[in-house]
């Protein structure tokens, strides 16, 4: 390419010079005209407005969302409340402040100044919190010293109340400060350390939901730090509620049925997946962590060798027992091992190799049916029934019920249970299966694990016609003002294939466990209310035949209850479990009846609730069989 | 290539006053980062490597005829565009917006580069098409592409900032080129239409956010805040200045970009009005002396090039100074050979000796 020499400067070009020429002028001149005003005819204004730092950010804290149990019940919310700080760098005698300011919050005039002696290293500008949370007396005082009082300024600030103390708090879950990593999140860009952030349960799951965006306001202040006016503020914007699946009155009564004991409660709507209830014992109180947890408090609650903040319902891996009998029973009907006619006889005894395997009931049951056998909970015909099925057929029917892998369930770290067949053996132990792991796998113990959870999603979808629903914690999210921002509709994960034939008699056989004579789930009776259900006892040592039951507390059994109804459509799932409880029958049902009872007394007079939000299930998800 | 009317004609007083602005730049990087505390490099001595490393390309540079980077323009403006969208895809972002790829050791910012590439890729186009009668619109439509596009991907990282910097490039060049009077006319009611259109498409948020940007009293804790603090910091220095390290403003980092966009807050703080008189009097002189130089440039290539290059000095300059002083509303434009920046000083120091190597070869004759 050739570029052209010549430069030929027409008239417009000059005219485009000059024009240059006066833009420059004038910018220049504008720029030199504004430091002329700003530093030499305001100069000394600017100057004392940077003494000490006179522009400053108050800030609106925004009031966090609130949340609802399913009848629009509040379950959290929150209430303002008042800090004192102080700006030491409008303080021009400490040494008179002290005192004054001691007196006024009735604090320790040593500790004060300790505490003003341990802050030096930061930067005089910054506010440093002097109580938190002052009485109104204490309030009032500091408003009418404000001249004697220099720096001191009051912070509103809302804190987070729980109402219902213990209640449900492995769902609500805790706020704690905002860590380094979560500051460097680009939702927390607006947070500050020293900010509260939901930790644990639905205030960490729906954080950004439930945050709200602070304001502020920016403000002038004279020399000893008060405000002169304001020069322009923000409002805040407060955060959005969210309304939970929880029935506050069910989840009550699990509460109450749980007090004093070990273990979980699960009651879940199994034409939905919706979690009515869900109590994990022991519990801890969210309201000691909304304040900035104190470190004795922390200690306790970590240190605690019943670890409350494990949530039981999804972290706690039992064997689930007896209950387990339900898949193995379907198992030995879908694979026509058995028919319902299959007799076993039962003489408390069954050998196998070079040992002897026990029923629970000494004296045997003779001769024994299937629908017997699940109504009486008979071992030895699980026993055998296991040996003609093999581990891999029972692994297959109950990992296509769920179990073995997580529900779903959105809140917390969720334990997947277990599920063994021969393959896992060999995989994990190097050795092959025996035949007589068989029996145990067949009665629920062994290697077998199950979250309470995972039973009651499991139950659920078995009766509600093969859907297995996602648990759902949350029905929607709503703006301040109630409209409704977004909704979580039930989900639909698999389905299961199961022949209703099999289905059908398993159900009348598990409503047998409750109401024929003989059935171990007798205390689960709710009159009026068709409970179907199943006991189940998962072993925590191994116990030598013939050896008494343990003394010590730690090594009773833990107790199942899985029940449902009414037993044929039913509208309710409850899974308790008791650790160290000892028999299902006698220590977990009678807390399943007092859930079921609640829930069947105010189903009769409870009008449908007008807060609740519509949600049509869809019927997604993978189709896994 | 090097002879001896090169070596005569060398332009000593562009070379000294770029030195010494970037010296004020080093000096108020140190005091805007003081303490320097942390094991990585302290900023100013990052910049001090920049600045050796941005003369002695621009020495290198002065060794070719500037007609040479004007033939490669072309070749230098796509790959400019394969880096920004390769800062589209890769690039590591702070404070929520994408400019910069990594390279190693090192980050750079291609939109920086791309300012050079423009002014070099219009110079081109206009050097081979001149229009006796003037542009029309149509004969615009190239010229608009090269500036669009860039844009473009500027604005989606998003920095504001240089895509007014190439949009204030690009008119700055087309006022020199000869456009006619009808097509001015054109392009006025167009852009003129075009803004309340573009209005109707835009968020709630967006729009907010442009209203905030020309008027910061909207946004009293952010934007607000920033500017109410560089009026107090600019103002406080009075006619001497605080002193070096001394400025209360500054000590107490309360403007999050000091040592870039605000670092003529510091300066003005720290040295008061006669500081801010002597920085700004060196880039009226730096700006006046490229316009000299296209005045008397030889040829038409070489004066669009150092129109373009002195107007990227100027708007840089006006836009950075007025967003501290409050007199503009706040676009992230750094000041140039000042603020901290290893790829604007580059660059800037790049289109410095663009200007020297016009100035030298004004008298020679082409090969």
């Amino acid at each position: 390419m050739r570029l052209k020499l010549d430069k030929s400067e027409t008239p417009e070009i000059s005219k485009a010079f000059v024009a240059a020429n006066i833009v420059i002028i004038v910018a220049f001149s504008l720029i030199f005209s504004r430091l002329w005003y700003l530093q030499i005819l305001n100069g000394e204004y600017f100057k004392g407005l940077s003494e000490n730092n006179r522009i400053r950010i108050q800030e609106i804290a925004a009031p966090r969302g609130n949340l609802f149990d399913q009848n629009g019940v509040p379950l959290v919310d929150s209430f303002p409340s008042f800090d004192v700080s102080l700006y030491r760098q409008d303080v021009s005698d400490m040494e008179a402040l002290i005192p004054a300011l001691s007196r006024v919050l009735s604090l320790d005039p040593q500790r004060l100044r300790a505490r003003l002696e341990g802050a030096r290293g930061i930067p005089p500008h910054q506010p440093l919190k002097i109580k938190t949370d002052i009485r109104r007396e204490e309030l009032a005082a500091v408003e009418t010293r404000r001249l004697d009082l220099p720096g001191v300024v009051v912070d509103v600030v809302i804190r987070r109340n729980y109402p219902h103390k213990n209640l449900a708090s492995h769902l609500i879950g805790y706020l704690g400060e905002i860590s380094q990593q979560e500051l460097a999140m680009e939702e927390f860009v607006n947070h500050k350390l020293g900010y509260l952030v939901g930790k644990y349960g639905v205030e960490q799951k729906f954080e950004f939901e439930l945050m709200g965006i602070n304001g502020g306001r920016q403000i002038e202040v004279n020399a000893m730090g008060q405000k002169i006016r304001v020069l322009g503020q923000v409002e805040p914007d407060p955060g959005n509620n969210v309304h939970l699946t929880l029935d506050l009155e069910l989840q009550k009564a699990a509460e109450e049925a749980m007090a004093g004991k070990r273990g979980a409660v699960v009651a879940m709507n199994p034409q939905n997946g919706d979690i009515l209830a869900m109590a994990s014992k022991p519990d801890f109180d969210p309201n000691l962590f909304a304040r900035g947890i104190s470190p004795d408090n922390w200690k306790s609650i970590v240190d605690n060798p019943a670890h409350p903040l494990q949530n039981r319902a999804i972290q706690g891996q039992y064997p689930p027992g007896s209950i387990f009998k339900i898949l193995v029973a379907m198992a030995g009907l879908e694979e026509k091992m058995i028919t319902p006619e299959t007799n076993f006889q039962c003489t408390g005894v069954y050998p196998f190799g070079n040992r002897e395997y026990h029923c629970w009931k000494k004296e045997g049951h003779g001769q024994v049916k299937l629908r017997k056998a699940i109504v009486e909970s008979c071992d030895i015909y699980f026993y055998q029934l296991g040996m003609r099925l093999g581990v891999n057929r029972i692994a297959k029917y109950a990992s296509a019920a769920g179990l073995g892998s997580p529900t779903g369930f959105p809140l917390g770290r969720e334990r997947p249970g277990l599920v063994p067949t021969s393959s896992w053996k060999m995989k994990r132990f190097g050795v092959p299966w025996q035949g007589g792991e068989n029996l145990s796998i067949a009665i629920g113990q062994g290697y077998n694990l199950a979250t309470p959870l995972q039973i009651a999603c499991t139950l659920s979808a078995l009766f509600n016609g093969g859907k297995y629903y996602q648990p759902r914690i949350a029905q929607g999210i709503r703006a301040p003002h109630g409209e409704v921002l977004r909704e979580y509709p039930p989900l639909v994960l698999r389905n299961i294939h199961i022949s209703p034939e099999t289905i059908e008699f398993v159900r009348e056989a598990l409503w047998g466990v409750v109401h024929s004579p003989g059935g171990t789930g007798g205390r689960a009776k709710v009159e009026g209310f068709n409970v179907a259900g199943k006991t189940g006892t998962s072993q925590v040592v191994q116990r030598k035949e013939g050896k008494p039951e343990p003394a010590s507390p730690e090594l009773q059994d833990h107790a199942w209850f899985a029940c449902f109804a009414p037993a044929f459509n039913p509208e309710i799932v409850v899974v308790v479990l008791v650790e160290h409880g000892g028999g299902g029958g006698a220590a977990a049902a009678p807390v399943a009846k007092q859930v079921l009872e609640s829930y069947h007394q105010r189903g009769k007079k409870a009008p449908p609730s007008p807060a609740r939000i519509a949600a049509q299930p869809s019927a997604a998800g993978a189709d896994e069989g | 290539m090097l002879d001896r009317r090169l070596i005569l004609n060398f332009d000593w007083p562009t070379l000294v006053t770029a030195f010494f602005i970037s010296a004020i730049g080093v000096v108020n990087i140190y005091s805007s980062t003081y303490p320097h505390a942390g094991a990585a490099t302290p900023l100013y001595l990052k910049q001090m490597y920049w600045t050796v490393l941005g003369f002695g390309l621009a020495i290198l540079a002065l060794g070719f005829d500037y007609r040479t980077f004007v033939r490669f323009a072309y070749p230098f403006y796509l790959f400019c565009l394969l880096l920004l969208i390769l800062v589209m895809i890769f690039g590591r972002s702070t404070s929520g917006s994408q400019r910069w790829l990594q390279l190693g050791f090192f980050s750079f910012q291609p939109s920086e580069l791309t300012k050079i590439a423009l002014i070099l890729a219009l110079t081109r186009f206009f050097t081979e098409k001149e229009m006796p009668r003037g542009h029309g619109l149509r004969d615009l439509g190239v010229p608009f592409l090269m500036v669009g596009l860039p844009s473009l991907l500027i604005f989606r990282q998003p920095d504001l900032g240089t895509v007014v910097m190439l949009l204030a490039i690009f008119s700055s060049i087309l006022v020199f080129v000869e456009v006619r009077f009808k097509t001015w006319a054109v392009l006025g009611a167009g852009v003129a239409a075009l803004i309340p259109t573009l209005w109707l498409f835009l968020k709630d948020y967006q729009k907010n956010r442009l209203l905030t940007f020309i008027n910061p009293d909207l946004d009293p804790l952010k934007t607000g805040y920033h500017i109410a603090q560089s009026k107090i910091a600019v103002g406080s220095g009075t006619i001497f200045g605080k002193g070096f390290l001394h400025g209360t403003q500054s000590q107490l980092h309360f403007l999050p970009e000091q040592h870039t966009d605000f670092i003529f807050s510091v300066l003005a703080e720290e040295w008061g009005f006669l500081g801010c008189f002597i920085l700004l009097f060196l880039l009226l002189f730096l700006i006046s002396r490229g316009l000299k130089i296209a005045k008397t440039s030889k040829d038409r290539a070489g004066a669009t090039l150092a129109i373009g290059l002195t107007a990227m000095l100027f708007w840089q300059t006006f836009i950075n100074v007025g967003m501290v002083v409050g007199i503009l509303p706040v676009v992230g434009v750094p000041l140039p050979l000042v603020s901290y920046g290893g790829t604007a000083l580059v660059t800037n120091l790049m289109g410095i000796a663009l200007l020297m190597n016009i100035s030298m070869r004004r008298f020679m004759l082409s090969p």
